[in-house]
């Protein structure tokens, strides 16, 4: 096991807290990087996908792993975003200049709705952004002048400094992979500047930093308007990505999926946001690997537990029928999510850090070191 | 003018319908602490126990009410023990969303059992309008009103005259002491969750000749239903019904004078601009903290 002598602040706040970080992150990019040579399309194109979540899971950590507040309007802020984007695009703005639009629009608005988050805490401010969701969607749906309304809008192709990026080339995922890697390493300067030391400070406890001299207004609103910005940036490649919007697309469900993002992977550190991402956007594949492959698995090995053709060729069609039943995918969603909440509350990036102390210690691990403190004295109405 | 009536008589009676599955709401609230976002799937699963003692067993309908609310008072101690016991204590957000994917996993399972269609009870309820002067009011309406004022009534003397429900607050207060005091916090907690699940259920059988029952009935109502919770201030029972009422008037007003579209976003405006001025709801109390 390694240790880490820290003489002074600059050695705490490095990046790179060794070489082996350079390391391990250099190959994770370099392999990144040539994935396009070897990765079927497929797999390429739920990539860009993982990118994307990614980028607005990292949006979310902010705000909800980092500033402590709780957000449920994620995809209004991802709605906006694509939506600008689209509508710029009508008027031929280079990507450049409408993808910047998107996102300076999208921080705007996210600070529009920190000033009346201000005052609220914890389940208030839940609701307050379901209903901003909410009410955007709504809008969305009805000005049709800008946004065509319930037919939706066409996005046009990519085009980047005059040549144009298909949304399934392999320059399309380098842009979101470099938009995401870009997301990353800004959000980590942040966090380890007197912005992000704000941030925290706030969600550790709101009073302790007002009387440390933070002005928790300010920090707050800051908090909402980078969050909603890099949401709105991952918008502009969403919009790319599916090259048509509708308002049905940027519901509560998708909301959520954000949420989900961050609780699977992580809330405390940004490696959450992109193992939560990879997490949800493979299940769908998986889900489906298993429904075509699992019946014909399950009948094999009930044959070589000595059942005959017959009862083997029952079950197998009993669980290719259960397989197949509509809203199973829903199920499997909900156990995963509460099994995730009442057994990993730290996510799959704490998994991995037990994991690793696990073998670093190795004979002398105690899983009383992960241990969360439960507070029963916690009542919300008298903070 | 009659216009302005009929639709403020249709408000509160949708109002109602709001009011009391964010009764529910409050409930588990008041007495934990925790918002329980599968409020709404509960009022769903109970409206398909009913359909499935009633339409599908042929039971009476008095029988078949008392027979769901009974099984859905279990269901409920069940959901507490297997998805909230484990993580009381801990913050807010875990719980939200364990209730929430309890929710997703109730909605599919329902999916799955009783198919995708829209159900319908048949209730004394279903036929039939009230009608005084040129007022109309159906009497499916009616059943719903009264509902809510008993219920409500019932449970505000409930927790503010009863042993059990002074317990309830105080573990409400403070967990820890109230289990210094010799409170079964354990079980309070789990008699307050069959509570909640038996309200939900009188909401989702009263529910069912208006609205059908289908799997998605409890996300849609109880995404209209929360805001009236906050809106009346989350831990207050009259309030949830106030709030439950304004909201349900506010749509139909906004449905009936506004243009198309206002009307689903009426009463989240109204939401956000009360919040903005009393972020504690109406009928909430702020107490400060001291440092």
């Amino acid at each position: 096991m390694r240790f880490l002598f820290k003489t002074d602040y600059e050695d705490d706040i490095k990046l790179f807290p060794h070489s082996g970080y350079l390391v391990s992150y250099g190959i994770l990019l370099a392999l990144l990087l040539i994935a396009p040579y070897f990765l079927s399309s497929y797999l390429m194109s739920q990539l860009v996908f993982v990118c994307i979540y990614a980028t607005v899971g990292v949006a979310l950590l902010i705000l909800t792993g980092f500033t402590g507040q709780a957000s449920l309007g994620h995809a209004a802020f991802l709605a906006i975003g694509a939506y600008t984007a689209a509508y710029l695009q009508k008027y031929n703005v280079p990507f450049p200049v409408y993808f910047l639009a998107a996102g300076g629009l999208t921080g705007i608005i996210g600070a529009m709705v920190g000033f009346p988050a201000l005052r609220l805490t914890g389940i208030y401010l839940v609701i307050a952004t379901i209903s901003f969701a909410l009410i955007v969607e709504e809008i969305l749906a009805r000005w049709e002048s800008v946004t065509n309304g319930n037919e939706g809008m066409r996005v046009k192709t990519l085009s980047l400094l005059g040549v144009t990026v298909p949304r399934d080339s392999p320059t399309f995922y380098y842009l979101c992979l470099a938009v995401l890697v870009l997301t990353i390493v800004g959000t980590l300067n942040l966090l380890r500047s007197p912005t992000g030391r704000a941030f925290v400070a706030i969600r550790d406890s709101e009073t302790a930093a007002r009387s440390m001299g933070v002005n928790v207004a300010l920090y707050k609103v800051k908090s909402f308007a980078i969050s909603a910005a890099i949401t709105g940036f991952a918008g502009v490649l969403f919009a790319h990505k599916l090259s048509f919007i509708s308002p049905e697309m940027f519901t509560l469900q998708l909301s959520i999926e954000f949420i989900i993002v961050i609780l699977i992977g992580g809330t405390f550190s940004l490696h959450g946001a992109v193992l939560g991402a990879i997490f949800i956007v493979m299940i769908d594949p998986f889900l489906t690997y298993l429904k075509d492959d699992m019946p014909g698995m399950i009948a094999g090995i009930a044959a070589t537990f000595g059942a005959g053709p017959a009862a083997a060729g029952s079950i197998k069609s009993n669980v290719a029928a259960f397989a197949s039943l509509n809203g199973l995918k829903g199920a499997i969603y909900g156990i995963i999510i509460v099994l995730f909440v009442l057994f990993e509350p730290l996510g799959l990036y704490g998994r991995w850090l037990k994991i690793k102390l696990f073998f670093q210690l190795f004979p002398l691990y105690k899983r009383a070191t992960f241990k969360r403190q439960k507070i029963y004295v916690k009542s919300e109405r008298n903070r | 003018m009659l216009d302005f009536v009929q639709q403020l008589v249709s408000g509160v009676a949708l109002g109602c319908v709001y009011g009391l599955i964010a009764l529910g709401f409050v409930l588990v609230y008041k007495a934990t602490e925790v918002v329980n976002f599968a409020q709404g799937d509960l009022m769903m699963l109970g409206g398909f126990f009913a359909f499935t003692f009633i339409g599908m067993m042929g039971l009476n309908y008095w029988i078949g009410f008392a027979g769901a609310v009974a099984a859905m008072a279990l269901f409920g101690m069940l959901a507490e023990r297997v998805v909230v016991r484990p993580i009381l204590g801990y913050p807010q957000f875990s719980i939200i969303m364990a209730t929430i994917g309890l929710g997703y996993f109730l909605r599919s399972i329902a999916g799955m059992i009783w198919g995708t269609d829209d159900l319908k009870i048949e209730t004394p309820f279903s036929q039939g309008v009230l009608r005084i002067g040129s007022l109309v009011l159906a009497y499916d309406k009616l059943s719903v009103i009264a509902a809510t004022m008993i219920l409500c009534t019932l449970l505000w003397l409930f927790f503010n005259k009863t042993t059990l429900g002074t317990a309830m607050r105080a573990s409400s207060e403070n967990m820890l002491a109230a289990y210094y005091m010799g409170i079964p916090v354990k079980r309070v907690v789990s008699v307050v969750w069959a509570i909640s699940a038996a309200v939900a259920t009188c909401a989702g059988v009263l529910l069912a000749p208006i609205t059908f029952i289908h799997s998605n009935v409890g996300l849609v109502l109880g995404l209209k239903a929360f805001p009236a919770a906050v809106l009346g201030g989350f831990g207050s029972i009259p309030g949830a019904v106030v709030g439950g009422v304004l909201i349900g008037v506010i749509e139909s007003m906004a449905g009936f004078y506004l243009p198309e579209g206002w009307k689903d976003v009426a009463p989240y405006i109204v939401l956000l601009a009360v919040l903005l001025l009393k972020p504690e709801g109406l009928f909430g109390h702020h107490v400060r903290k001291k440092v």
